[in-house]
């Protein structure tokens, strides 16, 4: 102990380097890619928000962006500004483009914090939230449930969430299970997710193929990924996740930097990378699962959003995991104003648009910083 | 005890009876060894031996039976024991001064953050050791010398009483390997940091090391000094191969038995 208690000195002498006396050092540690600059957060705060106001203002009845900024700013206790916005014109807001665009954002956030945080568990670039089966045993529970006739619903949770939650919680404890919960080894837990995943996938197609052909549609425009509300509902089951899990994420994210290194150093610094990898999987399952059980599965976010803030900014998990909820936010927000307006009065799976806008965009980003490096 | 070349009598930590197994394979068989502070104790064998199971058992870094305690009767962690891997992995878009950072990782609580210490030691350290003009400089391009040393430099962030390099400078030329290795000893010496080195070079190890350690199939063939652990006999039996040992400016120098002196048998066919 002693001999502990004379490196800290030593450390702390160090710090006034020989010969140059009371002179400090200058700073080195202030900068690098482990920042989370305020500015980049400002940006990005800014964009969502400018998302949002565009999201709540345009549809089928367009309202004045302005107009939704201020009713907005009214709900602040304190504010009372004048509105261009009658009753009529609020209740829509409130009602019906508020609680969308906040289930968007947040499902975008989910996906985001969740792909980023299940590219640094698995060392692995192609990880999405939906690796471990989340989308094929959510898949399964929302066709079970739709195909039993639970879709009725009841108190404040209606049967397709439940059943898709569960399914996707099931999917990914079983792939855990196959792997024998060895949290020590990636790339067990990825194949065995891989195997699991086309298990439900099987069951999934073999249950939509007994159902009628109603029921299959909507099963369907569930699997294609939907930003569909009845009120604030949705925002409300989705919301505990977002804040908990979520939260958890960005609590642990500087973990992930340590287990860049991979397992055998991140243990000889002293992280226990099962103990952390198994946190970190469990929320981020858990907030997938979240998403996913209440707007269907919507591809490709939880991939390029992580991707995305990684080209734009830095390579560190302390920097993506909390990037990756804004601008995932964003993303989803924005993507969804096209789901409501290119095929008015229609609508487009937001699914299928994330995909159609995400994969061309990512790209784009990639040759781009691939030329710039 | 007078030909025993260690520094101090104070240990820095015990090993008594430790096993690996992996299955019904035997990799370490019931070591004992008291490691000195303040002492370079290098590990040497034949590959498989069990030099870095060893060394990674020590570290607190495996399953094993038997108990490996520091003074106060704990069993080590990563604020006693720093480890230098033999392949460290380099993340990309990891700055240096990141990438020392990490290894205040042991000192942090579960959800903190790195303080204003913390970067403060970082600093020193790459001053210390003549990278402060790299500390912006991304990890993935340095060369295999410069990421020896942005090793070690984690390792000193570590702030551990013990060092174990595992074969640290097997990837490194030879003016390299003696530079981290200088590097190493110079910082011992200075901090009085105690040094176990898995290392593959016989005659590298007897220039650093107090003391050597030679196994074999897991077990402790020989310890002692340099003196007593190279005797060609012992070499060449662990080694099963003719090994001689030459005094060279009173430092030792292990080398192949001369091609005569081997068995007739074993030269090539076809020549003399």
């Amino acid at each position: 102990m002693t001999q502990q208690r004379d490196l800290d000195q030593a450390a702390t002498k160090a710090t006034s380097p020989v010969g140059s006396g009371s002179l400090a050092l200058p700073e080195l540690s202030a900068t690098g890619s482990f920042r989370l600059r305020k500015r980049v957060v400002a940006i990005c705060v800014t964009v969502l928000i400018a998302v949002i106001l565009l999201s709540a203002a345009s549809g089928a009845a367009g309202l004045p962006v302005a107009g939704v900024a201020r009713s907005m700013l009214n709900l602040i206790p304190g504010v009372d500004l004048a509105t261009s916005l009658d009753s009529r014109a609020e209740a829509v807001l409130f009602q019906i483009r508020l609680p969308r665009t906040i289930l968007g954002v947040l499902v975008g956030a989910a996906l985001g914090m969740a792909g980023a945080s299940f590219q640094g568990v698995f060392r692995n670039p192609l990880a999405d939230p939906y690796l471990l089966g989340v989308s094929a045993g959510a898949g399964f529970g929302a066709v079970l449930a739709l195909g039993f006739g639970l879709d009725v619903g009841w108190g404040p949770v209606s049967a397709v969430p439940a059943a898709a939650f569960i399914g996707a919680v099931v999917a990914v404890m079983a792939s855990v299970l196959v792997a024998r919960g060895s949290w020590t080894s990636p790339a067990t837990l990825l194949l065995s997710g891989v195997a699991v995943a086309a298990l439900f996938s099987a069951a999934q197609t073999y249950a939509l193929q007994k159902l009628d052909e109603t029921r299959a549609r909507e099963v369907l425009s569930w699997l294609f990924g939907r930003l569909a509300t009845s009120g604030w509902e949705q925002v409300l089951l989705l919301l505990p996740y977002v804040i908990v899990c979520g939260g958890l994420l960005i609590m642990l994210r500087r973990h992930l930097d340590v287990m860049r290194l991979g397992d055998d150093e991140a243990r000889a610094l002293g992280l226990n990378p099962a103990r952390s990898r198994f946190l970190i999987i469990t929320a981020a399952t858990l907030l997938t699962a979240a998403a996913v059980a209440v707007s269907g599965l919507i591809a490709f976010v939880g991939l390029v959003v992580p991707h995305l803030v990684r080209l734009l900014t830095s390579h560190s998990y302390r920097v993506i995991v909390p990037l990756s909820a804004l601008v995932g936010g964003s993303f989803m927000a924005l993507v969804d104003i096209g789901a409501r307006t290119v095929v008015a009065p229609a609508e487009l799976p937001v699914g299928i648009i994330t995909a159609f806008v995400g994969a061309p965009f990512f790209a784009l980003v990639l040759r781009r910083s691939r030329r710039g490096a | 005890m007078s030909a025993n070349p260690v520094l101090t009598d104070t240990l820095a930590l015990t090993c008594r009876d430790v096993t690996v197994s992996y299955g019904d394979k035997t990799a370490v068989a019931g070591v004992d060894l008291d490691l000195y502070a303040g002492e370079w104790l290098a590990v040497l064998g034949p590959n498989g031996a069990g030099k870095s199971t060893l060394l990674h058992t020590i570290a607190g870094l495996g399953k094993h039976t038997g108990t490996v305690t520091m003074p106060d009767g704990r069993a080590p962690s990563a604020t006693d024991i720093a480890v230098m891997p033999q392949n460290p992995l380099l993340p990309e878009g990891m700055s240096v001064v990141e990438y020392v950072l990490l290894g205040r990782t042991a000192h942090l609580g579960w959800l903190a953050r790195e303080s204003q210490r913390d970067h403060r030691i970082v600093d020193s350290v790459l001053h210390r050791l003549g990278l402060a003009d790299f500390a912006q400089r991304e990890v993935v391009g340095l060369s295999g010398g410069e990421a020896q040393r942005v090793v070690v430099a984690r390792s000193l962030a570590q702030q551990t009483s013990i060092l174990a390099l595992d074969e640290p400078t097997s990837a490194l030329d030879l003016g390299h390997q003696v530079q981290v290795l200088e590097l190493v000893d110079d910082l011992r010496r200075r901090d009085g940091l105690t040094v176990l080195a898995a290392m593959h070079d016989l005659t590298t190890a007897a220039r650093f090391a107090d003391r050597l350690l030679l196994m074999r199939h897991g077990k402790v063939v020989a310890i002692g000094s340099p003196e007593e652990v190279l005797q060609p006999e012992i070499l060449s039996d662990v080694y099963e191969t003719p090994l001689t040992v030459r005094k060279l400016d009173g430092e030792y120098v292990v080398l192949p038995a001369p091609r005569s002196a081997r068995h007739p048998e074993d030269r090539p066919a076809g020549l003399p």
